[in-house]
């Protein structure tokens, strides 16, 4: 297969960026989108260009490194996939593809395709912690966990943290991702005696880091690659509301919220 | 606060940045109101005040097919409801501040959360498809516009009577006559359609979208709220526009 590729090229964070256009040949149906990246790059290296920067790690859809859009589409749109597991034989000998890396005011270009997502990380650091012993393990039935809400809990769990869910919002708004995290610690019993301060503090931190405000388009959803469903983000306003309304003990304090 | 001036701290405890107790002090609303899901979450409210009223609005509409003396009877009756506890068109008026609130409510917040997010991609992407969201959803804001405008002029119009009439053509509260003299000119009728067009795609998204928000719709009920959500706002946009159209076929004279 012959792919003609479309990539936005940018040194570092300051400087313009621009797309520009590159061709690969001998790509075969079973490699990856990203081995079919990593053949371009030996390309350009033996040319002594620079390689096309994109971030990857496990390259099996768990850890949560890569991503970008490709024609327009977080992850090549292709439902409950990451970009690390899109193989090329969804696509066909001849296409022309355009990559471009998430864009949000919060998400900055590092390099070529690469974004600092450390807004993401600030998000989780504001949860804060959560009461559970550590050493050995504990005796299993010392805290019954009812199984919906294992389920739940495992199911928000899965958000690998990719980014994709701000890079398809047309508001470029974090909710889904922080409602995946609220709604994996608050959905368990291990998780109740922070629950009210963890959800303040995590949706004060979203609108510090400046993302956007959700309008329900579900474009997160679609793209997700853990397909979190948008239910997490009713949750999540629910447990504001009651975190609002039920902590009487502390003062009402969220830390350094900026004003929206 | 200058956006680009915010800083985050890697580790943020509750209860240490005592800046933020100053600006909320302890109420519980202003402390929801601060957050964008506060304001979210009052838009879905208002909205719920705004559907309800929209629904009896369209339904004692229909009393014109009934007959001028129905419909002119309605219209004392709403003046008159509550009395002899309440005066004449106290009760109206009640009615009239809750809305005015809540018009007020969901555009202040609207229009602050529109800010928000057009601030959070100032660098557009060349190329960026949806899959998922559907003309309504994205058409939110400017609908919500359209509709603020008409409903200025609506009020200006068949409320006061100051605009769309000749001089001595509108009486208080023979709005039967009213109705058909107003909608007779058909530029005033076509904006009312369109304006019905703005309403009926504000609602499809609108309705599903407050449920949504306050937590009520769930990956198994999501299909059957949002076809609801459409049925309401078809319900309501055929309500109000056979009025106009039944003015202008002639039907009603």
């Amino acid at each position: 297969m012959d792919i003609k590729l479309k990539i936005w090229r940018q040194s570092n964070t300051a400087s313009p960026g621009q797309f520009k256009d590159y061709q690969v040949t001998g790509i075969t149906p079973d490699m990856s989108f990203l081995e079919m990246l990593d053949v371009l790059n030996e390309d350009l290296t033996a040319r002594g260009e620079a390689p096309v920067a994109f971030e990857h790690d496990c390259r099996e859809g768990i850890c949560g490194s890569c991503g970008f859009l490709v024609n327009g589409l977080a992850h090549g749109g292709r439902h409950g996939t990451t970009v690390c597991q899109l193989s090329m034989r969804f696509f066909k000998d001849g296409d022309s593809l355009a990559l471009e890396p998430w864009r949000a005011k919060a998400f900055p270009v590092l390099r070529d395709l690469i974004v600092d997502r450390s807004a993401f990380d600030r998000i989780i650091q504001a949860g804060g912690f959560i009461s559970a012993n550590t050493g050995s393990a504990p005796e299993a039935n010392s805290i019954l966990v009812p199984k919906a809400s294992a389920e739940t809990a495992f199911d928000a769990a899965a958000c690998i943290g990719c980014g994709a869910c701000v890079a398809a919002c047309p508001n470029a708004s974090a909710m889904l991702f922080t409602a995946a995290k609220l709604t994996h610690l608050n959905s368990l019993p291990q998780g109740q005696p922070q629950r009210d301060q963890r959800t303040l503090n995590m949706v004060a931190a979203m609108s510090r880091e400046l993302f956007g405000s959700c309008t329900n388009h579900g474009e997160c959803e679609a793209v997700c690659p853990k397909q979190i469903p948008i239910e997490f983000i009713g949750n999540m306003n629910r447990d504001l509301v009651r975190a609002t309304f039920r902590r009487r003990r502390e003062a009402i304090v969220v830390a350094g919220t900026q004003r929206a | 606060m200058a956006a680009s001036s915010v800083v985050s701290e890697p580790v943020v405890k509750a209860g240490e940045a005592a800046g933020s107790a100053a600006a909320f002090g302890t109420n519980r609303l202003l402390l929801l109101w601060s957050t964008v899901i506060g304001k979210k979450i009052v838009m879905a409210v208002t909205g719920v005040i705004m559907v309800a009223f929209v629904i009896a609005h369209m339904l004692g509409n229909l009393k014109i097919f009934a007959g001028p003396k129905e419909i002119n009877t309605y219209s004392r009756f709403l003046r008159e409801v509550g009395m002899p506890e309440l005066g004449y068109g106290d009760a109206l008026w009640i009615v009239r501040l809750v809305l005015i609130t809540a018009v007020t409510l969901h555009i202040i917040a609207a229009v602050t959360l529109t800010r928000v997010s057009w601030q959070a991609r100032p660098i557009g992407y060349r190329e960026r498809k949806d899959l998922e969201t559907s003309f309504a959803a994205r058409w939110m804001r400017w609908g919500g516009v359209i509709l603020a405008v008409f409903i200025v002029f609506h009020i200006l119009h068949f409320t006061l009577g100051m605009v769309g009439f000749q001089p001595g053509q509108f009486r208080e509260l023979h709005v039967y006559s009213n109705v058909v003299a107003g909608f007779s000119v058909w530029p005033v009728s076509a904006f009312y359609i369109l304006a019905m067009l703005a309403l009926f795609s504000h609602l499809d998204h609108g309705i599903w979208s407050m449920l949504q928000t306050l937590g009520w719709s769930t990956a198994r009920n999501q299909a059957t709220l949002r076809l609801a959500s459409r049925l309401i706002a078809g319900v309501v946009f055929a309500g109000f526009v056979s009025v106009p159209v039944a003015v202008l076929a002639g039907w009603i004279q």
